[in-house]
């Protein structure tokens, strides 16, 4: 349950840098995900932690000692891997007690803790199998008890469900979700998934080439992106991005692109006149456009609806607007036909505004 | 199918068979086989209370295994030492497989020039460090025989362990490491563990082979001195050429054609076991699965 923090965390591979200096607090108990597409250093992070990395340069502590020279042994903390790594010739009883076996931990004590740990994941009936001999969500399960009957005070997970199928993995996240209630523990989880960062996490960390983009609380991230990256990978369907052109009348600031001139609030019109932008991208969440034919001009956009994707009662439509694609989230119900143009009004609250350059957000 | 089959015929089934049929008859080197007379298990028994037989096949049997347990246990042992991205290790590996490549009849010259009484390097060695010479080929005939054997051989265990090192998976290890093994543990519970398919049908492939050994104790002490190094093979062919007894040496041959077959089988079972396994255990999960 120590206090993690990294500080200026490099990891090179020869002369190539791919990790340029994380900093990262991780409180104690604290549901940390750190999240990004694939390549961007999130696993060799993890990796760092848990000692199966060397360290390049900086400084990993655990409640204020540096760790980083340490073996993953002496770092007391357990780990689930991608592709599970059970011991393919040990049962699940042997698989999950391995580390208590080799801490010579008196045999009653062990039998205790992994019929303890394999009840509460419903492994009870299997501790006699071999990992070959179970299905890839039990194989999950061996996995999670296996770090479970450490009781190490940090738990490090590496894209644990991502070899699982779409229904499976949905719940397992569920399951996760309630051991993390149960479980009050330093926990470290990596994933490329975004909808698993978002409900499972405390702390989201988005990385992105090797940086740490922003962090913070899921609905922090989802409200206040600090750029375009952030905005665009967190949410699904993901933030629509237009190319807009900002006009200042009548001490007011509209963002016209093609086809289209929104009003922009005043505290985000406040910060474009600071900044002097002029060009910039406008982004804007699927889930933010609504239905409504009677919006006013500056607070709507036209669309021409290519595709509906009906996903249940939710549909998600593909429409044009001008060059630039926009998808946009409604209720089923809603008439709609294809090749018709219709009008979306847009939430002025819910416009953000990107330094087309920099991809900040303004 | 047809063309294959006839080869198979000419090609293995009749000297088998004539080696077999031959095995029962009392036969000269100067006669034909038709002019032989039968002589039933003669030969199989005579060859039972044989001491100069039963000599040689302990000799062989001792050869064989003690090679092949120091083999295993060098070769895995360098292959466990190896298993890791250092510079230049890719030569280093190279260098270690050539005595494999050199001709067997060379290793023997080779090493008998080594284990020379006077001018070997081995006793000029001893004497520059003021210590008696051995008698290498003469007392210690078997000794250094096997020796010789274990230098030619271990690379093979040695490559086939490393092959089998780097295809383990290496989250397992890597999570044996965060359980808290240490490097011997690590060896001992995984590493060994995982290999042990590889390792035995290595073990199985070498014994076979050093069963029938020839040209390097031929060339290196010719079976002597007296029978302390006259393996099977030898005997077979010292039987044929200097006693002129064909049947007894195809008896004897046979004898050592079934010794090599258990090991063949059980080499053989032990796969199809294993594969049966692994059969088994992908019905399982589909049905699990499905």
């Amino acid at each position: 349950m120590p206090r993690i923090q990294l500080e200026n965390l490099t990891k090179k591979y020869g002369n190539v840098e791919v990790l340029h200096g994380i900093e990262l607090d991780m409180e104690d108990a604290e549901f940390t995900v750190l999240v990004g597409p694939s390549g961007c250093g999130k696993s060799t992070t993890l990796r760092m932690l848990a000692g199966l990395e060397s360290v390049s340069s900086g400084e990993i502590y655990m409640d204020g000692k540096p760790v980083s020279h340490l073996e993953p042994k002496e770092r007391d903390l357990a780990m689930v891997f991608q592709d599970y790594a059970l011991y393919p010739h040990m049962n699940v009883a042997r698989n999950m007690s391995f580390a208590l076996r080799l801490a010579k931990r008196p045999q009653k004590e062990i039998d205790a803790k992994v019929l303890e740990v394999a009840t509460m994941l419903g492994l009870e009936d299997y501790l006699a199998r071999k990992p070959a001999e179970l299905s890839g969500g039990q194989r999950q399960r061996v996995a999670m008890g296996r770090a479970l009957t450490r009781d190490s005070g940090t738990f490090l997970f590496d894209e644990p469900l991502s070899n699982l199928d779409a229904k499976l993995r949905g719940q397992m996240r569920a399951e996760l979700a309630v051991m993390r209630q149960r479980v009050r523990k330093n926990m470290v989880y990596v994933t490329h998934d975004q909808i698993e960062a978002m409900t499972l996490a405390d702390r989201i960390v988005v990385m992105h080439s090797g940086e740490i983009q922003q962090q913070g609380t899921p609905e922090h991230l989802f409200k206040h992106p600090v750029n375009k990256f952030v905005a665009g990978f967190l949410g699904s369907p993901p933030m629509n991005f237009l190319d807009v052109e900002l006009h200042y009348r009548d001490n007011q600031v509209f963002a016209n692109g093609k086809g289209f001139s929104l009003r922009i609030d005043a505290d985000l019109a406040a910060r474009a006149v600071k900044q002097s932008q002029r060009h910039c991208t406008l982004g804007i969440r699927p889930s933010d456009l609504d239905f409504d034919a009677n919006a006013g001009n500056n607070a709507a956009l036209d669309l021409k609806v290519s595709v509906s994707e009906y996903i249940g009662s939710q549909s998600v439509l593909i429409c044009e607007c001008g060059e630039a694609t926009v998808t946009v989230e409604v209720k089923s119900e809603t008439p709609i036909a294809l090749g018709e143009v219709l009008r979306f009004a847009v939430r002025s609250d819910a416009i953000h505004l990107f330094d087309s350059e920099t991809s900040t957000a303004i | 199918m047809a063309p294959a089959a006839i080869i198979m015929l000419i090609a293995l089934f009749y000297p088998l068979v004539y080696m077999v049929y031959g095995s029962f008859r009392d036969w000269d080197p100067s006669q034909r086989l038709s002019e032989t007379d039968f002589v039933g298990l003669a030969n199989y028994v005579k060859l039972l209370s044989d001491e100069a037989f039963i000599e040689s096949l302990t000799v062989t049997l001792t050869f064989a295994f003690v090679v092949v347990f120091f083999e295993m246990l060098i070769g895995v042992g360098l292959a466990l030492l190896l298993d890791r991205n250092l510079r230049g290790m890719s030569l280093l590996r190279t260098l270690f497989i050539l005595p494999m490549m050199i001709a067997p009849v060379v290793v023997g010259l080779m090493w008998r020039f080594m284990y020379h009484q006077t001018d070997g390097i081995f006793n000029r060695w001893l004497t520059d460090l003021g210590l008696d010479r051995v008698d290498w080929l003469g007392q210690h005939a078997l000794t250094s025989v096997i020796i010789a054997d274990i230098w030619q051989w271990t690379p093979f265990i040695f490559i086939l362990s490393l092959a089998a090192l780097q295809s383990l998976p290496r989250s397992a290890l890597e999570a044996a490491r965060i359980d808290g093994a240490t490097g011997w543990q690590q060896i001992i519970h995984i590493k060994l563990p995982l290999m042990a398919p590889v390792l035995i049908v290595t073990m199985l492939l070498r014994l076979i082979d050093a069963f029938k050994v020839l040209e390097v104790i031929l060339v290196m002490t010719e079976g002597g001195p007296g029978l302390s190094t006259e393996i099977l093979a030898l005997r077979i062919a010292r039987t044929a050429q200097e006693f002129r007894e064909l049947g007894e040496a195809a008896a004897m041959s046979n004898y050592l054609l079934l010794l090599l077959m258990v090991l063949t089988l059980a080499m053989f079972g032990f796969t199809r076991w294993q594969e049966a396994r692994a059969q088994k255990l992908k019905m399982l999960q589909r049905e699990e699965e499905g």
